[in-house]
Formats: structure tokens, sequence, C-alpha cells
């Protein structure tokens, strides 16, 4: 600011106003994350880029014909096997995302709340699985899932079940299972952010204007910390559409998501553009539902009045 | 004392820990009076108000609120409502919405919702201005809004936890008299909390001074003003001289003392006065000593020199050196005839009555 006093001399308008800009907090600012910057537009746009290109493209055995083509959207669309496999990864991630939301607001809720000094200590311990790797913690869910595992034998041996029950690993549910273990501390992290955010003093105007405290929570609490329920959401929405690991070792032949289709297709399938087209389709319909999702977790919000 | 107390406050306490933020508190506020409590920050006025919404429990003690014992009752079942120091707009609705807030629990059918709502905005001059958004809104209107969002419920007291503080100067100053005036307009009671000692005293019935969990005096604003009953009161309540005396007789309405430089004293004797081996303390306020100029004679008259000086537009605070005094007098001369050219170091005479003094009780009282 103070340089537009100094800059000030009437007659060279035009390169005293480039020489603010240049020692402007914007130019400065600019220049700081360019390298940054720089980086994550090549990273991102390059690869994008090419796989857009590719999905017009064919595959002729090890040559690509590059005439432009919307073949590979055909059968992304209509083939009955991607459109299973598609429906099922959103389900899947919908799923996941629902049930992570669902179980990290409380904790969250109750280390904002009531976690006192201790706030801390309680967000790092959160954080602790993070610190093994994410393989290790997918085959440690193997092991308790398993017919054998943990917790059939355990439920068996306080004999609640007879018989160990098989619905738990190689299916769906072990992949959902799993996955809202890893990505719970994604979740809690930015609900925790955004319920730390509210005014404690507006919870109380809330029950001293007559509300119990279900109601100040419906009415006050969960609408400001729906930026973080939507983050959240989204956080854990977008990458487990497109998870390749956790449904190859534990969800089996019912658990395949689309990650392993497109896998195949630039792997052992060598149809690259067909691969392409999917990883688009994929980006597109994540993109599609994670709007939907905004929209109706907002109007349910704006509901409650 | 009020005929029909709204609050009863019997002994009070809340500890946190070994602190005492009430330290046996018992007071009664009447219905329809315009109530401040006043202190310093840390004296527990803040935690006195919360008792009484009920967002804080005390430790021991029971609160009456128009006679039903609600000392455990919850913030959403008590015939109160607050108008907090931030003013807790709630950020994600509009003004209209903001004000309705309490309305939706008492279903009450749409038009007469509108109704409420819009009477209560006209009644803080916010006319029409029901689909603002909470962040469109400045300093004033946010108070306005609290306001209107807590009188719209027709609670039988209202809580103003230092409700004026976030705004400036002449703001503040209009809204003294226009919460006065709404008090007035309302007739509940309406209990305040300040550590402005010119707004308790500008707006209160009664006002309470609080130091260290304890309440020092209730009494009128005249009343606290003129006879501060302790040392730490008066000084609370604007400058004071006070001056060391001797008891020298004592009747049983009044009591003399003698003093260095102004002699011998009559004061009426306060309530449960008790002189600690004949030592006490007295005071007389600033503006009650007076200049005298030229050839001015006044029957009790003072000689001293001018030890400093400070300017504030209508009047000139001045330090006066006496001889024969520790303490160099204050004084608040108004600028009508020169006190604010007066050089530093003259010799002047000063006038006062002896009627402006008050005996102060020690501070066996309260604790620190």
């Amino acid at each position: 600011m103070s340089s537009v006093a100094i800059d000030s001399s009437p007659g060279a308008v035009k390169p005293a106003a480039r020489g603010r800009w240049m020692r402007s907090e914007e130019a400065r600012g600019l220049a700081m994350i360019s390298p940054t910057l720089l980086y994550a537009l090549a990273l991102l746009l390059v690869p994008v880029t090419l796989v857009v290109a590719y999905s017009f493209w064919t595959q002729n055995y090890l040559e690509i014909d590059r005439s432009f083509t919307l073949e590979n959207y055909r059968q992304a669309l209509t083939e009955p096997i991607y459109r299973d496999l598609f429906i099922r990864s959103l389900w899947i991630s919908l799923a996941t995302s629902a049930i992570t939301v669902g179980f990290s607001y409380p904790v969250a809720w109750f280390i904002s709340f009531h976690g006192g000094a201790h706030r801390n200590l309680w967000l790092f311990l959160v954080t602790i699985p993070c610190w093994t790797s994410y393989l290790l913690r997918v085959m440690s869910w193997k092991v308790i899932l398993g017919y054998g595992g943990v917790l059939n034998t355990g439920l068996m041996s306080a004999g609640l079940i007879d018989q160990p029950i098989t619905s738990l690993l190689y299916n769906a549910n072990a992949v959902v299972i799993t996955l809202v273990h890893s990505w719970a501390a994604f979740a809690i992290l930015p609900i925790y952010v955004s319920l730390q955010k509210i005014d404690r003093s507006l919870i109380e105007a809330a029950r001293d204007l007559g509300d119990g405290p279900m109601r100040a929570f419906l009415r006050v609490t969960l609408p400001l910390s729906m930026p973080g329920v939507v983050s959240a959401f989204l956080i854990v929405m977008i990458p487990t559409v497109g998870d390749y690991v956790t449904p190859k070792l534990v969800g089996g032949k019912d658990g395949v998501m689309i990650a392993t289709a497109i896998q195949a297709q630039f792997g052992k399938g060598a149809n690259w553009p067909l691969g392409a087209a999917l990883s688009v389709t994929t980006m597109v319909l994540v993109s599609l539902v994670a709007a939907a999702v905004v929209l109706a977790l907002r109007l349910v919000v704006r509901r409650i009045r | 004392m009020p005929d029909r107390p709204m609050i009863s406050i019997e002994n009070v306490s809340r500890y946190y820990g070994s602190y005492r933020a009430l330290d046996d508190v018992s007071l009664e506020i009447g219905a329809g009076e315009f109530f401040s409590l006043l202190g310093p920050s840390g004296c527990g006025k803040t935690t006195l108000l919360r008792s009484i919404a009920g967002f804080d429990v005390p430790t021991a003690g029971e609160i009456r609120i128009d006679g039903t014992p609600s000392t455990l009752l919850p913030a959403n079942r008590r015939p109160t409502n607050m108008v907090f120091q931030n003013y807790a707009i709630f950020p994600h609705l509009d003004v209209g919405e903001n004000v309705a807030y309490g309305l939706k629990r008492l279903k009450l059918d749409a038009a007469e919702e509108r109704r409420r709502v819009a009477d209560a905005l006209d009644q803080v001059r916010l006319t029409g201005l029901d689909r603002r958004k909470a962040n469109e809104l400045s300093g004033g209107q946010r108070q306005r809004v609290a306001l209107a969002r807590a009188l719209v419920m027709r609670p039988k007291v209202l809580l103003l936890d230092e409700p004026l503080s976030a705004l400036d100067k002449k703001l503040r100053e209009q809204m003294q008299v226009e919460l006065r005036s709404l008090q007035k307009a309302v007739g509940i009671t309406f209990i305040l909390v300040t550590h402005d000692q010119y707004e308790a005293l500008a707006l209160s019935d009664r006002i309470a001074v609080m130091f260290g969990g304890r309440i020092a005096q209730v009494a009128t604003p005249k009343e606290i003003y003129q006879r501060p009953r302790t040392r730490r009161v008066a000084d609370f309540l604007g400058g004071m001289n006070f001056l060391q005396a001797k008891l020298t007789s004592e009747r049983s309405d009044s009591v003399s003392v003698e003093t260095a430089r102004f002699g011998t004293i009559r004061l009426e004797r306060p309530k449960g006065f008790a002189p600690t081996n004949g030592h006490v303390t007295v005071g007389i306020r600033p503006e009650r000593l007076r200049l005298l100029w030229d050839d001015e004679r006044a029957p009790h008259e003072l000689v001293g020199r001018v030890e400093n000086r400070a300017y504030f537009g209508e009047v000139t605070h001045l330090t006066i050196g006496v001889d024969g005094l520790e303490q160099p007098l204050s004084m608040i001369e108004t600028n009508d005839y020169g006190a604010d050219d007066l050089p530093l170091g003259a010799d002047i005479r000063l006038a006062y009555d002896p009627e402006a003094f008050v005996l102060l009780a020690e501070e066996g009282g309260s604790r620190q």
C-alpha cells in the first residue's frame, strides 16, 4: 500500500504501474508459489491431456491409430461389464464415504467439544493408523475378516455364532469396511476443523432461545459444520472410486471395481485408448456424483430450520 | 429493596478448583428493574449472569426466577433471554430467521410469527431489514438483531453481557439512550453486566458493584456515586481524593473526624461503622473542589499550587499540591474562567464543602 504514495509520479504512469504491480503483495505471492504451481500444473495437465487424447484414438495391435473416434466411449458406456463396474464403484465409494463421515463426525465432535486440554493428543491418536503402510493395513484386515480370522474365531469363542461368517471377506462389504478404516482420519480432520471454528456462544444462544441439546445441534452445529462434512465426503469419495489396491486384496470376485478394469486395459488387454476412455468416464461420473452429493447435503441442511 | 423479587440469588458460590469466581453472593432484583452488575474483569459479574441464564451451575446456593427454583434448570427452560457480548448472530441465517429462531419452537401460525418478528424489528428500529444477511450488518445493527431476537421471546428477564463494549463511543452513547427507553417500553427486568461505570450510572435503577466474587455494595446510581461504602467502590466509580483522618467524637447518627488541612469535619455515620483504632479514611470527589478566582471568598478555603494539568475539552483536570497533605488533590474545573491556562506552579486557592466528604469503611467486607 505504501508504494502507492511513492510511485505516483504523474509523468510515467505505465512503468510506475508495472513497477507497482511487481512489488505488490499479489506478485510476490505468485512468485512464491510459482515453482510448485508450475510443477503441479505440468504433472496434472500433461497426463490428463494425454489420457483424454488417447481416449479418442484406436489401438491397432502395437500401433496407435490417431484418427478421432468415439468408439471407446461407446464401449465404456454400453458394455454391461463396464456399466456394472461403474455402478458398483460409485456405490462402494458412496457407501464408504457416507459410513466414514457417519463414524467420523461423532469422533470429531467429541474431540472438538469435549477434548479439553488433550485435543491435540486425541488428534495425534487419530493419525496413528496412518503410520503403517496402506498395504499393511489392508493386509491386516484380511487377517481380521478371514474365514479363520480374528473376528470369526472371536465371535465363535464368545459363543455368538456356530459357523464362521463367510460374507466378511472377498466381497464389496470387505472393501467398504477396509476403506472406511483407511480413510477415517482424513474425514475426522476436516470435520474437526469446521467444528472448531464454530463460535460456542452460537450454541449457547440456541439453548437460550429454547432449543434442547439435540435441536441446538441440528439447527446450529450441524449446518455450520457442513463445509467440513462436504469436504470430508469428497476427500473420501473421489479417491475411493478409483481405488485399486483394496478391491484387489480383499474384494475377491464380487468386490472388483473399475480401477481393475482400467488396469487390465493398460496392461494385459493392451488397449490403452479403451483404458483412457474408462478413466475419463470415471472422472466425469465422479464429478457429477460429487456435485449431486454436495447439492443434496446442502438441501437437506437447509430444510432443518 | 424491590417489592416483588423477579430474581433472587441466595448464598450462591461458584468455585473453579480453589478459585472462587462467586463467593457467597446474595441479591434480589425486582420485576421491571434495570439492574447492573458492575466491576472490573474477573470480579465474577459474568459468572453470575451466566448462572442466571443457565449456562453455569453454581457450586452452592439457590437461584429463583420469578419464584421458581431454577438453579439446575437448563437454559432453554428458563424465562430469560440473553444478549451476548459478541451478539452471537447465527451466520447461516438472515436477520428475519435469526429473530424468528426461538419462535419456531412455539409453532405459531406463519402470519403470527411474521407479525412478531416485524414488531421486534420495529422495536429496535431495524424495520424492513429482515432479508439482510448476517454478515452484511454493522456492529450496531448486529447488536439490535441480538436484542430483537431476545425480546421477541417475551422473556421475564433480559440479560445483557457487556452489550455495548464492542461499539465505538458515539454509537455506544446512542445505544445507551435506546436501551433505557426500550426497557421502559417493554417493562421487563433488564440485567446488565458492564465494567464501564458511566454506562452503569446512566442506565440503571440499581447497581451492584462486585470485587473478587463478592458484592461490595448495592444501591441506586446516585447513592453509590455520592455515598460509596468502601474506598474500592469509591475508586472504581470515578476519581476520589482520599484523606487519612482521626476520629474525634462519635454519636449515634454522626461522627467527627480531624484531618490535616481540612480541619474538623462532621460526617453522617454509615451503617455498621466500626473504626479501627481511631483511624478512618474520608473521601471527596474531585468535582466537589472548586477554584477561587481573584478576590472571590468562600467559607472553607485552602491554598495550594498547580502541579499538573490535563486538558479534556470542556473540563481541565488539575493536580493541586497542598502543604501538609501526603497526596496532592485532584480536581475537575470547567474551562469557563481559564483553568486550562493556569501555569504549572501557580499558587491558587480552592473552596470545598465539608458536607461533600464521605466516610469510607475499611475493606473488611470484601476479599481480594
